[in-house]
């Protein structure tokens, strides 16, 4: 994501919504979300993924704050574009601003001009299953979750995170239990998670999910690298080749068969 | 009803020119699918063969296949050439034989020399001979003419590309009228136009009756030009092959007579659609012979050519020639115009391989049928090689019977014209209102001597006023070089031919241009917005900027920058506007540099915005490279916002996008349909007609 100057954007006067604080905003998202999409990309994330290619949107303090108004302004203006679209919010992680983030897809849902499709990208990691009230307003706002599941083992999600799953599959049961639909993303990784069990684990563990509607398999890139050396960050997965595009199919079709034997099975 | 029309719906056309009401009250609009549509014959495969083997012959001896140094080019000049007699049901070359290129001179004597020089070639002594002492070009009329000043912005590329050295080119003879009508009761039509003309023997007077004179002639060798090959074309054509022929040779006659930098076709599928269908329902022709004629005929616009310098040629990588036909649109009754001819002509990509020529263009329109859409957007992924453009935007301006000259100038067929007329640099004015008309490379005093900014910092209401000045002073010089070219090309190069083929009162477009714009927009903000210091050498010049905060760019929806942009556009118009045009013409302008925005930043010094000399501008309307920073949504927003009401020639915005960040490649919905994942690497050609440079290089000029 290039730099952003978000002053750029239509003066904001006093906000009657919460702030957020954003790392960048793009006009035209294709790949996160149905159809065109205007994509807010929130600062600051818990997660240290291995293979993260926005590592300048870990940092919770960096970043710019905007308002809702602003991004609203900034949709509505070319609102003609996101006709079979709408709204992303991804990071950095979201849920580390669930107040910022329901009064956006809360004005989105509410927008005079027409409702806006909503869909929030998150790994779910900030979900705090004791509290779960702190984001009842927000996923009563969410029309679409893209669920990331890094790994489909405890352990291994350990290994490649930093940190351990339990909290995400809280989410993916909360977002269950609410019914909210969401596509499943899996990053597969050579020699990390482009293994035909580690593929069926991950259906197994999604089966009970059935309000999950689409699954989404990432090939590994090494596009992030550059920003790795700009930030003087060592990169953690130095010399891991690109995935090979070829095997998608194979690994994709692993989890939907482990998905549908264990839906069988209950 | 005369044997030709036999089965058309009659009306006003029958009693006067007038093609559209043919084409409304007999065409057939065509919602369907391609499965009807038919592959290519033997014929045409063998003839495509030949002709691939030709280009190939062609490229091996470096650009060119042949030359004719002897005969000057007319409608008339040559034989009749072929590619294969046998094997073709469309005929008619350029000379007489295939991409043998033709011998212009009416442009300039020098500029074709060079032409010839660069390929090996020389003009026959006793032509240049003619074209130097005994009969006069258009580009020795304009540079009789052509004050210091104007040299003078030219060697500065202030102006650039002024068509003083080719064919202005930009004109669309109705080609169609040939078939509809035949010759003959065109030649009446114009004689009945010149008898009407007032007794009184003013000088614009004068002038129209030679030029109705010149017409008729040029309809007279067009009748000769058929017989060359065979066809009585003073009549009607009866069916759809005459209907394609007659057409053709209408074309052909022009590009014989004139090498304009863009020659372009029309929009022709539509009516030979009615022609098709007369002939599918009589069970005269098979849709695979109808196929056949229309890929012959596209075959013969692929092999338009013409001589041109390196200058020319380094332009553009190819050799392009910017035969737009263009195809489609709606109509303003609510039909679409999209006939089974449309998806014809647009199968000649799959029958005989992509091309370049001609410059297939969609005229886009939300309601065109679902199935065309379809079928045009698998053709496009196949080939590349289809051009789009906004049907529901030009059709308001210019009703539902214009087509696009070059790249993207619209006009109405038959019933108007262009004055084409290059660009203006006004990057370059900006400097010369900060330098008080000195030219920032070279030093020179080019520009009026205003005064000069003072001051370590630039204000920005003193800039705009001075550059208000100094626009007002390049519009002036701009416009009335411009109004000696095309004086001149009237006189020494007239298009006979395609004036033949409009109506006697034709409006005239004088379409100017204007390159940098983004570059000026971002100057001005950065001037409004941070703080601007300039930087002069030791006479005094400003040779570069110290720029002190950031400011709002050009390309980010931003409206406080995207104004300045539109305000800019706006401002320069008017100031042209208010000088006298050639010809009572209609001044409009274009934002259209595609290639030569790199010709233009090498000769222009450091600007306000951080750019340094020497650096390319942007191509077009496009904000400057890695500026606009929110994504392309926001980018074609700031675009979008240029006032096309003041820029009717022509805004574009190069723009090209990998697959993948169209949308997802792989399936992510479950029950989706499983889209091709096929690794698809889009290269859109680059379409620079507009950036066409027809002026005459150093050292070609004839005086």
């Amino acid at each position: 994501m290039a730099n952003v100057d978000l002053s750029e954007l239509k003066a904001a006067g006093a906000s009657a919504y919460t702030p957020g604080r954003v790392h960048s905003l793009e006009s035209m998202g294709t790949v996160d979300g149905p159809g065109i999409r205007f994509v807010v990309f929130c600062q600051g994330c818990p997660m240290r993924c291995a293979y993260c290619h926005n590592p300048d949107t870990w940092e919770v303090n960096a970043g710019e704050t905007v308002t809702v108004e602003q991004i609203m302004h900034a949709f509505e203006s070319n609102r003609a574009f996101y006709k079979n679209g709408g709204i992303t919010v991804t990071g950095g992680e979201p849920l580390l601003q669930p107040e910022f983030v329901a009064d956006l897809f809360g004005a989105a849902h509410a927008a005079p001009a027409g409702r806006v499709h909503t869909c929030l990208d998150s790994c779910g990691y900030a979900y705090a299953p004791d509290h779960p009230e702190r984001f009842d307003r927000l996923l009563s706002e969410t029309d679409l979750v893209l669920l990331d599941i890094k790994h489909a083992d405890a352990e291994g999600h350990k290994r490649l995170t930093g940190r351990s799953p339990e909290r995400i599959l809280a989410f993916g049961d909360e977002l269950a239990r609410r019914n909210i639909k969401v596509v499943i993303r899996h990053v597969v990784v050579p020699g990390i998670t482009d293994t035909v069990e580690e593929c069926e684990k991950l259906g197994q563990l999604v089966a009970p999910w059935r309000n999950v509607v689409g699954l989404e398999m990432l090939p590994y890139h090494t596009l992030g690298v550059v920003k790795y050396e700009k930030l003087g960050i060592p990169y953690p997965l130095e010399g891991v080749p690109q995935m090979d595009k070829a095997r998608m199919p194979e690994l994709r079709a692993a989890v939907m068969r482990a998905m549908k034997e264990a839906r069988a099975q209950s | 009803m005369q044997e030709a029309w036999e089965g058309f719906t009659g009306g006003n056309w029958q009693i006067e020119v007038d093609v559209r009401d043919f084409i409304q009250r007999n065409y057939t609009p065509y919602e369907g699918d391609e499965s009807f549509l038919a592959g290519p014959t033997e014929r045409t495969k063998d003839l495509w063969n030949t002709v691939l083997g030709l280009l190939e012959e062609e490229r091996k001896k470096g650009g060119v296949l042949d030359m004719d140094t002897k005969v000057v080019t007319g409608i008339t000049a040559h034989p009749a050439g072929y590619i294969n007699k046998d094997e073709e049901t469309i005929v008619g070359l350029q000379t007489d034989k295939p991409l043998k290129r033709a011998l212009h001179v009416n442009g300039g004597i020098r500029i074709a020399m060079q032409a010839a020089a660069q390929h090996g070639y020389e003009i026959d002594p006793e032509v240049v001979d003619i074209y130097t002492n005994k009969r006069k070009t258009h580009n020795a009329g304009v540079f009789d003419v052509y004050k210091p000043e104007m040299r003078a912005c030219r060697s500065a590329h202030i102006i650039t590309g002024l068509p003083d050295g080719y064919g202005r080119g930009r004109i669309i003879g109705d080609y169609r009228r040939v078939a509809l009508y035949g010759v003959d009761f065109l030649i009446k039509d114009k004689q009945a136009q010149k008898a009407s003309t007032p007794s009184v023997m003013t000088e614009a007077n004068i002038r129209d009756r030679e030029e109705l004179a010149e017409q008729i002639r040029a309809l007279q060798q067009l009748i000769k030009l058929g017989e060359i090959y065979g066809f009585d074309i003073s009549r009607p054509a009866r069916n759809v092959q005459e209907a394609i022929q007659w057409t053709y040779f209408a074309y052909l006659a022009a590009v014989k007579d004139q090498n304009g930098a863009a020659m372009s076709m029309g929009r022709t599928s539509t009516f030979i659609d009615i022609y098709a269908e007369r002939d599918l329902a009589r069970g005269t022709f098979t849709e695979e012979q109808i196929q056949e004629f229309v890929d012959h005929f596209i075959m013969k616009l692929r092999m338009v050519k013409f001589a041109r310098t390196p200058e020319y040629q380094n332009l553009f990588s190819g050799d392009p020639q910017w035969v737009t036909e263009s195809i489609g649109g709606m109509g303003v009754d609510g039909r679409t115009l999209v006939t089974k001819t449309a998806f014809r002509y647009l199968h000649t990509l799959e029958n005989m391989g992509t091309s370049p020529e001609p410059n297939l263009t969609v005229l886009w329109s939300t309601r065109l049928p679902q199935a065309f859409k379809e079928f045009c957007a698998k053709t496009s992924i196949a080939s590349s090689s289809i051009q789009y453009e906004n049907d529901d935007l030009m059709r308001v301006y210019h009703g539902d019977d214009y087509a696009i000259a070059c790249c993207v100038s619209s006009m109405r067929v038959g019933k108007e014209m262009q004055f084409f007329g290059a660009r203006a640099n006004l990057a370059k004015c900006l400097l010369y209102a900060l330098n008080g008309g000195v030219d920032e490379v070279s030093k020179k005093q080019v520009g009026p001597k205003y005064r000069p900014v003072v001051g370590d910092t630039l204000d920005y209401d003193d800039v705009i006023d001075k550059y208000k000045d100094m626009m007002k002073w390049l519009a002036g010089v701009y416009v009335n070089s411009l109004n000696i070219i095309h004086y001149m090309h009237d006189k020494y190069c007239y298009e006979a031919i395609q004036m033949a083929l409009h109506d006697k009162h034709v409006h005239r477009w004088f379409a100017t241009g204007i390159a940098g714009l983004s570059v000026v927009a971002d100057s001005l903000s950065a001037i409004k917005y941070a703080k601007v210091h300039p930087v002069r050498d030791e006479n005094g010049v400003i040779v570069d900027f110290d720029i002190e905060g950031d400011f709002p760019k050009y390309g980010n929806d931003d409206d406080r920058v995207d104004q300045i942009a539109h305000d800019v556009v706006h401002q320069f118009m008017e100031y042209i506007r208010r000088n006298d045009t050639y010809r009572n013409s209609v001044p409009t302008t274009s934002v259209l540099t595609i290639t030569s925005n790199v010709v233009y930043g090498k000769n222009t010094g450091s600007t306000p915005d951080g750019r340094k000399a020497g650096v390319p501008f942007a191509p077009g309307a496009n904000p400057m490279h890695k500026r606009d920073t929110h994504g392309a949504i926001s980018s074609l927003s700031s675009v979008a916002k240029l006032p096309f009401r003041d820029a009717q020639d022509g805004i574009s915005n190069t723009f090209s996008i990998i697959p993948g960040a169209l949308g997802k490649e792989d399936q992510v919905f479950f029950g989706d349909i499983d889209l091709s994942t096929a690794d698809i690497q889009i290269e859109n050609p680059v379409c620079s007609a507009c950036d066409t440079d027809s002026s005459a290089p150093e050292g070609a000029e004839d005086r």
